[in-house]
């Protein structure tokens, strides 16, 4: 068992939400795009309110009785080794690590995931309800939010691309199991943890 | 030789320094991020003034328009369908076609278009007829106060005072840096104002009407100032444009 259904739950809710978000951003930030879907108001509208909602299941998961695995995982996704930031450093090739239940790309995408959610969620206020705030801090929320957009939809390409090319590790956010083979081959040291508890 | 590594053998946060770096990032980009953008978009511009629309559109940064509408689809309309009708508290209903409209005395005019939401376009070319000019040919009469603008989206109003549109800087703009005015931008007939904010300068107009008092148009029956000057309203610092 890799993922628990905390766990998966949590990654599809929030699959569906980054997708409405990246869906809804475009026509808002395509002018050509605008003008065909029109109804900027509304896209808009539901564009700030699941972004408003986004940290909810994230918050609901990671706080909640239930969230016993997904607060260990996290703990894991924090922890680095030197052999991890080798690895990451040599791009996959340092074939010396032992490599961990999450790879250091993973970890490094749950990381930059939830740092994004804060970012976009601090700025897309900062948007939004400018009223408090200065006219520049408005201008500068708005930089801030485009350039990280563009990152985000890179990383998700990214994450997008290697779970369709890893099919092992898609089926593992779909049914939460791995083969001990898969476990031995590419989680040494979470496979090892695994025998000795058992 | 280098020897096999476990893991956990040092355990350096990284997660939080990625989490912790990203929020400090972002919240000091909100807060220099103005300047920022400012230097990258000079920095860029032998680049986006030579490729115009095209790669420009795609970097985040200032000098491009960006297209609102509070309607399903783009409003279009031929310029041989298009009439503009001057009527209310006038002495001679007006109803113009286009070419007559650019039979009048035209009026060119080179002006940063401010949005109020915060972009800005820089030194945008107009041309089209003076208000006054049309308010002269209708004739309008002593109890007049206003101007309603009706756009043929069938949604969208804006509004004038009398005074505010006799200005020489408040145009019906059939031109747009040199060629026509695209629908996406209001063609073929839009109001131009511009001292004020974007909202202002009602897209896709097809009617003038002279009232005796101002009916806040749409954005403005939604909060936004009735008199939008650019700088002086709806609580923004921004440089004059007219």
């Amino acid at each position: 068992m890799r993922f628990d259904g905390v766990e998966r739950a949590l990654h599809w809710v929030n699959a569906a939400m980054f997708s409405v978000l990246v869906l809804t951003a475009i026509p808002l930030y395509f002018g050509s795009l605008a003008a065909v879907v029109g109804h900027r108001d509304v896209v808009a509208r539901i564009h700030v309110w699941t972004g408003v909602f986004l940290p909810v299941p994230v918050l609901l998961s990671v706080l909640g009785p239930w969230g016993r695995t997904l607060r260990a995982d996290l703990r894991r996704v924090n922890r680095w080794s030197a052999g991890e930031l080798a690895w990451l450093r040599s791009f996959g090739r340092d074939a010396f690590v032992r490599l961990d239940k999450l790879n250091p790309g993973q970890k490094l995408n749950v990381s930059f995931t939830g740092g994004s959610i804060v970012v976009m969620l601090m700025t897309g206020a900062v948007m939004w309800w400018f009223g408090p705030f200065p006219d520049s801090w408005r201008t500068g929320a708005t930089f801030v939010h485009d350039v990280l957009a563009t990152f985000i939809v890179v990383v998700i390409v990214g994450h997008v691309g290697m779970a369709l090319t890893h099919p092992a590790s898609l089926r593992s956010m779909i049914t939460g199991r791995v083969s001990r083979r898969w476990a031995r081959r590419h989680a040494p040291a979470w496979a090892d943890e695994m025998a000795a508890e058992s | 030789m280098r020897s096999p590594r476990a893991t956990g053998e040092v355990a350096t946060p990284v997660g939080r320094r990625v989490f912790l770096g990203m929020v400090g990032l972002g919240a000091a980009g909100v807060v220099v991020g103005s300047s920022v953008q400012r230097w990258v978009a000079a920095a860029l511009r032998p680049v986006t003034s030579v490729s115009g629309g095209g790669v420009s559109a795609l970097i985040p940064g200032e000098d491009r328009f960006r297209i609102y509408t509070v309607t399903d689809s783009l409003p279009s309309m031929p310029t041989s369908q298009y009439r503009l009708s001057v009527t209310g508290l006038v002495e001679r209903p007006l109803e113009l076609s286009f070419d007559q409209l650019k039979g009048m005395p035209s009026t060119t005019l080179v002006r940063d278009f401010q949005c109020v939401t915060g972009w800005r376009v820089a030194k945008v070319r107009w041309d089209g007829v003076l208000i006054s000019t049309l308010l002269d040919e209708a004739g309008v009469l002593p109890s007049a106060r206003a101007l309603r603008f009706d756009s043929f989206d069938g949604v969208y109003t804006e509004s004038l005072t009398l005074d505010q549109a006799r200005r020489p800087d408040v145009i019906a703009a059939y031109g747009f840096e040199g060629g026509p005015v695209t629908s996406q931008h209001g063609g073929p007939v839009r109001l131009y104002v511009a001292p004020m904010y974007g909202y202002k300068s009602c897209k896709w107009l097809s009617g003038i009407r002279v009232v005796d008092r101002v009916e806040p148009g749409y954005w403005e029956q939604n909060g936004y100032d009735i008199d939008a000057w650019v700088g002086r309203s709806n609580g923004r610092d921004d440089a004059p444009t007219s």
